[in-house]
């Protein structure tokens, strides 16, 4: 990879401030950000350590909302939210292999918003809001397609709240070499209605899908979405699946997560 | 070009380094401990686990300026101060866990970090462990077995 200057800021201020220089990059866990580099996809001027930056690791409960520092690891949100959010820890101790969660963080997932990745299915599902150092966002305006997110050039995801539904489940079909998600639907089944949210499957990245919402609304079962699939218009056909075979596989794994749901 | 220092192993050490050194590159080329291997070089193989402050990770996506202050464990400090094999080596020799030895660094420093959070896992939490360190030559059953038997479980084994 091509080299970059490295700063390793301590407040998120200073990280903000590195991060106005032309060419800079945010650096959190690295498990997306170097494998990009090292095939030339990225080729930052600057790297912005967040690793040092004070207050941004931790999960923490208040009342029915479950706060997680955006430099958080997936293996600490694996633990540290078992108890309180079992859905959303199961998803994060599902993310890559037990290395990758050890320094891949949930800021930095939200923050490149792969199409594939987890976390964008769940805080969609969950009505997350995504705190930054400028603002805090809902996350129904935050993802705004592949790669693409409400956050400016400046701006750092700090922490991730997410109100604690009812019942939850992230159902993944990994793609079986890079264990990303091939499809994957988180289920959030809270006091204001049901959230199905998909992942893997868009072209436009994470989405609601509200066909799927209305009926869940009215009866809570995999019965009331039995005959149902995703609409494939718009959905990712590759190597490793059609569109067609996407949205079926959204109608299945919604199912299942309803079932599974707890 | 920064310098940056580390406990390896127990040992105070500094290496000069670009920021863009890996640490897989850092412990290899600037301290000489080539015990830990670069298989793929892509985040998917596991050979270049090792543990950074307890945690164990891909030292091929981590920078080197990144683990600056950090204690780091290798493979090279795994053996006894006698040079005789842990307890997880030796079960890896007794129970075939290795034919090439090519994965073997990270699947023991992956499977040392298994057993510090989970000492006595079910074959199923072994495997699910070992999601990403890949092996491809013996298969994994005999690593499964040494990881068992490292546990002082013998099920698996006995039941062959």
């Amino acid at each position: 990879m091509y080299n970059f200057e490295f700063t390793k800021p301590t407040t998120v201020e200073d990280a903000a401030k590195a991060m106005s220089a032309e060419g800079a990059q945010a650096l959190g866990g690295g498990q997306t950000l170097l494998p990009t580099m090292k095939q030339r996809l990225a080729m930052p001027e600057i790297l912005v350590s967040l690793t040092d930056v004070e207050g941004m690791v931790g999960v923490s409960k208040a009342g029915t909302t479950l706060t997680i520092g955006g430099g958080t690891t997936h293996a600490q949100v694996a633990t540290d939210a078992a108890a309180s959010y079992p859905g959303l820890s199961a998803l994060a101790d599902g993310i890559g292999d037990p290395a990758v969660r050890n320094r891949g963080t949930i800021g930095g997932s939200l923050a490149n918003n792969d199409p594939a990745a987890c976390y964008p299915a769940a805080a969609l599902a969950s009505g997350a809001t995504i705190t930054t150092n400028k603002r805090d966002i809902l996350a129904d305006n935050y993802f705004q397609g592949m790669f693409e997110t409400a956050l400016d050039e400046t701006e750092i995801v700090t922490a991730v709240s997410f109100p604690i539904p009812e019942k939850s489940n992230y159902q993944k079909f990994v793609q079986p070499a890079s264990r990303f998600a091939l499809v994957g639907v988180f289920v959030a089944k809270t006091a204001d209605g049901v959230r199905v949210a998909v992942t893997g499957a868009s072209n436009g990245g994470v989405y609601r899908w509200t066909e799927a919402e209305t009926a869940l609304n009215g009866d809570f079962s995999a019965r009331a979405i039995e005959d149902m699939s995703g609409d494939a218009t718009d959905m990712i056909t590759d190597l490793h699946g059609s569109a067609e075979y996407r949205a079926h596989l959204v109608g299945v794994l919604t199912r299942r997560a309803v079932v599974a749901s707890s | 070009m920064p310098t940056i220092s580390m406990n390896v192993n127990g040992t105070s050490v500094s290496a000069e380094v670009e920021n863009r050194t890996v640490l897989a590159a850092a412990l290899r080329e600037n301290l000489g401990m080539t015990g830990t291997h670069i298989g793929c070089d892509t985040s998917q193989c596991g050979a270049c686990v090792v543990h950074v402050n307890g945690k164990a990770v891909k030292s091929c996506t981590i920078f080197a300026v990144e683990a600056d202050g950090a204690e780091v464990s290798t493979i090279e400090g795994q053996a006894d101060a006698d040079g005789s094999l842990n307890v997880i080596q030796q079960a890896f020799q007794d129970h075939h866990g290795l034919q090439c030895g090519f994965c073997t660094p990270g699947m023991i420093m992956t499977a040392a970090a298994l057993l510090e959070e989970n000492p006595k896992p079910t074959e199923a939490e072994i495997r699910d462990h070992l999601e990403g360190n890949i092996c491809r030559c013996t298969g994994y059953q005999g690593i499964v077995n040494a990881i068992m038997a490292a546990s002082g479980q013998n099920s698996a084994i006995a039941a062959e």
